[in-house]
């Protein structure tokens, strides 16, 4: 599945300094849908570089981080359980800054 | 339900606002989904409201905004320069920013204040802990190590708030503080026994018999709610946490608020009204508030911290004014034995080091 992902709030230096990344995610064995869970595994295998506690806490993110699937909260949609589709894009945005 | 039609996209809630445009954040403060157009009307009404009711500023007074460049001081620099034009505050509006000295933080944070100062059309004055104390953060560490890194830091911060207010002639001080910082705070002052400052740490209005007094108008504002206005509307900001901070005291507090709101989101306002309704014991001692004999700056001690922490690091002992232990009698030598009559840093109550 090609999705688009965004790091912001200062996640982007876990990610070797990188802003967007336009990646294609391998559905999960036997699964037909692909969940912010599994997207969230597949981001820490793959994408995290270096300190993964900065951006995820067990199978979620870390307390903190903001979560945005198309631009929308991914409170509305379920959080972990959000399903996502084709081209949707992903935004991880820290708070965990100074302001 | 026909076998080849796209199931309903599980987000595409309405607004419980207006019932028309899609909702894109539930709101931690009230749990409502609501969509961004209505988001900004309550957010920037919000603010309006607590500006209002807590009476923090009168027509012609002149404001610094405490700006960092990061996402409370943008947004705070926006939504007041918005608000002032919307209902007339009649404010003159300033961005003052602190040039702490450090390196790979402090200096790209600066030249999005210098961005800020172009995009809203406020002007900036920095002032710069090398003029004002003749030491940079980066220099200081050096001196200390990584421990306690934001007690000097903190500490030099205020005073050079208040000093660029001064050479601004403002008014009032405005600072970003929000919902999370404060609650924060409460619970450290809980953590250290600093019964002084938990008294004072919820008030949206300090340091009134001081110099330049200072409010807080995001002190209800959740930061999931700023940084998210800020993130919709484009403002530009600076999001790398200060490379001196992850050894600081407050990131445990902070991590335990935020696992808090993700199970019950109002706890954070819940704990600041703990905080606002504390009352303290009449047998408990609180310091008095003077001034510093050096420097003339509000203080409950002879010298101010400030002062303690530069007699420290100008005389290469680090670890002055640091804990409790440490002392430092008017002229100069270190106490030996406790004299009742000299007021000494030992002699002071628990958790009431401050200026």
């Amino acid at each position: 599945m090609h999705l688009t992902l965004e790091f912001g709030g200062g996640l982007e230096l876990l990610c070797k300094s990188v802003k967007f990344h336009n990646v294609n995610v391998d559905l999960p064995k036997g699964a037909d849908k692909l969940s912010m869970r599994d997207l969230l595994a597949w981001v820490r295998t793959n994408l995290i570089k270096e300190r993964p506690e900065m951006f995820m806490k067990g199978e979620s993110v870390r307390p903190g981080v903001l979560v945005l699937v198309n631009d929308c909260d991914w409170e509305l949609s379920g959080q972990l359980d959000t399903t996502l589709e084709e081209k949707d894009v992903v935004v991880f945005i820290s708070t965990l800054h100074g302001g | 339900m026909e076998a080849d039609s796209k199931p309903k996209k599980s987000g595409a809630r309405l607004c419980c606002v207006c019932n028309q445009n899609r909702a894109a954040l539930k709101r931690p403060k009230t749990l409502e989904q609501i969509c961004r157009e209505c988001f900004y009307a309550v957010f920037e009404e919000e603010i309006h409201q607590v500006i209002l009711e807590n009476q923090l500023f009168k027509p012609g007074d002149r404001i610094a905004i405490g700006a960092s460049g990061g996402k409370d001081s943008t947004v705070l620099a926006y939504v007041l320069s918005e608000l002032n034009r919307r209902h007339n505050y009649g404010l003159d509006l300033f961005l003052l920013s602190v040039d702490e000295g450090i390196t790979g933080y402090r200096d790209d944070s600066l030249e999005t204040v210098k961005r800020n100062e172009l995009q809203y059309g406020l002007p900036l004055k920095i002032v710069s802990y090398k003029d004002l104390y003749g030491w940079t953060m980066d220099e200081i560490v050096k001196m200390i190590g990584l421990k306690n890194n934001c007690t000097f830091c903190g500490v030099f911060r205020r005073q050079a708030l208040d000093r660029g207010a001064a050479l601004l002639k403002v008014d009032k001080v405005a600072t970003g503080h929000n919902a999370d910082d404060i609650a924060e705070t409460v619970l450290l002052n809980i953590l250290r026994g600093d019964i002084a400052r938990l008294s004072r740490c919820t008030s949206i209005i300090t340091g009134e018999d001081g110099p330049i007094p200072r409010c807080k108008p995001f002190k209800c504002t959740y930061e999931k709610e700023i940084v998210m206005y800020a993130y919709f509307k484009k403002l530009d900001y600076f999001s790398t946490e200060c490379i001196y901070s992850p050894n600081a005291y407050r990131g445990f507090a902070r991590e335990f608020i935020k696992d808090l709101e993700r199970i019950r989101p109002r706890a954070i306002l819940d704990i600041i009204k703990s905080g606002e309704d504390f009352r303290i014991s009449t047998t408990t001692k609180m310091p008095e508030q003077g001034t510093c004999e050096r420097c003339g700056y509000i203080s409950s001690q002879k010298w101010c911290k400030a002062c303690v922490l530069l007699e420290g690091l100008n005389r290469g002992l680090p670890k002055l004014g640091i804990g409790r232990t440490q002392g430092l009698n008017s002229d100069g030598k270190k106490d030996r034995k406790r004299d009742s009559r000299t007021p000494s840093i030992e002699s002071k109550q628990c958790g009431s080091l401050e200026f």
